[in-house]
């Protein structure tokens, strides 16, 4: 088992290399028989239309982004048998096919990996405290946040709405 | 009692600080809430009930019936749009 302790959580302006950080999550632990990762990259369009997104700029909560995103990998180990989870997210100006996000697990089989990267992912769109402004061809707007995203995290039994009007409850 | 209050995205630049140390009466984030709202201007416009609003104490998201305590961070943001 490890010498040396990786971070689980880095937020950053790079950008990151994928079969460097799996490579990383993995020799630490030769119990490992399966690694799920998912990344997340920047579109070039809303609603379809090629084009529409020049760049975004990506916003953040320094301190509590790293906290809650800690707080959802604790949440990820007590509900999956998994070893190890590594999540990185990019802040700052990105362009469209930059790569935004990444999730990787790891685990014993297949089943606990797949279902753990999702449910870190449904959980981060909603929950980590992130926001993003896209440049287009008529001005910078807000990107909205969605319905389908607060539905994603409640399959996994999770009430916790990102979309409503009303407050919602403590974590 | 004094607090730190941090605004962010859309919220930010409506009000036109990232953050402030305020004097405030008020109990609750509920309360802090009103009180902000009751500023007028950006606050009024982004802060409004019936805006989908967050809002963090410590760090930590959580409902507005929460007790404002001496020193707290309290953060009001949009929904969130990362991933």
């Amino acid at each position: 088992m490890p010498g040396v302790k990786l971070p689980r959580v880095s937020i950053q302006s790079a950008d990151f290399d994928l079969s460097a950080e799996v490579a990383a999550l993995r020799a630490q632990d030769a119990r490992v028989g399966a690694v799920c990762s998912f990344i997340g990259t920047v579109r070039d369009r809303t609603a379809g239309e090629p084009g529409t997104i020049a760049s975004m700029e990506l916003e953040h909560y320094p301190g509590m982004t790293e906290k809650s995103i800690e707080a959802m990998i604790d949440a990820a180990q007590q509900r999956f048998d998994i070893f190890g989870a590594r999540v990185i997210h990019r802040v700052g100006r990105l362009q469209p096919l930059d790569q935004i996000v990444m999730v990787a697990v790891t685990s014993k089989h297949r089943g606990e990996s797949f279902r753990a990267c999702e449910f870190l992912m449904d959980y981060l769109k909603t929950q980590a405290p992130f926001w993003k402004k896209e440049q287009t061809p008529t001005g910078a707007r807000w990107v909205d946040a969605r319905v389908s995203d607060d539905a994603a995290l409640a399959k996994w039994g999770i009430a916790l709405e990102n979309t409503s009007l009303s407050a919602q409850p403590l974590i | 009692m004094k607090i730190n209050v941090k605004y962010f995205a859309a919220i930010r630049e409506a009000i036109g600080v990232a953050s402030e140390q305020r004097e405030t009466q008020a109990t609750s984030l509920a309360a802090l809430r009103d009180e902000l709202i009751a500023l007028g201007g950006g606050y009024a416009e982004s802060l409004t009930r019936g805006k989908a609003v967050r809002v963090a104490l410590n760090q930590v998201m959580c409902n507005e019936s929460v007790t404002l305590t001496e020193g707290a961070e309290v953060a009001f943001f949009p929904p969130v749009t990362g991933g």
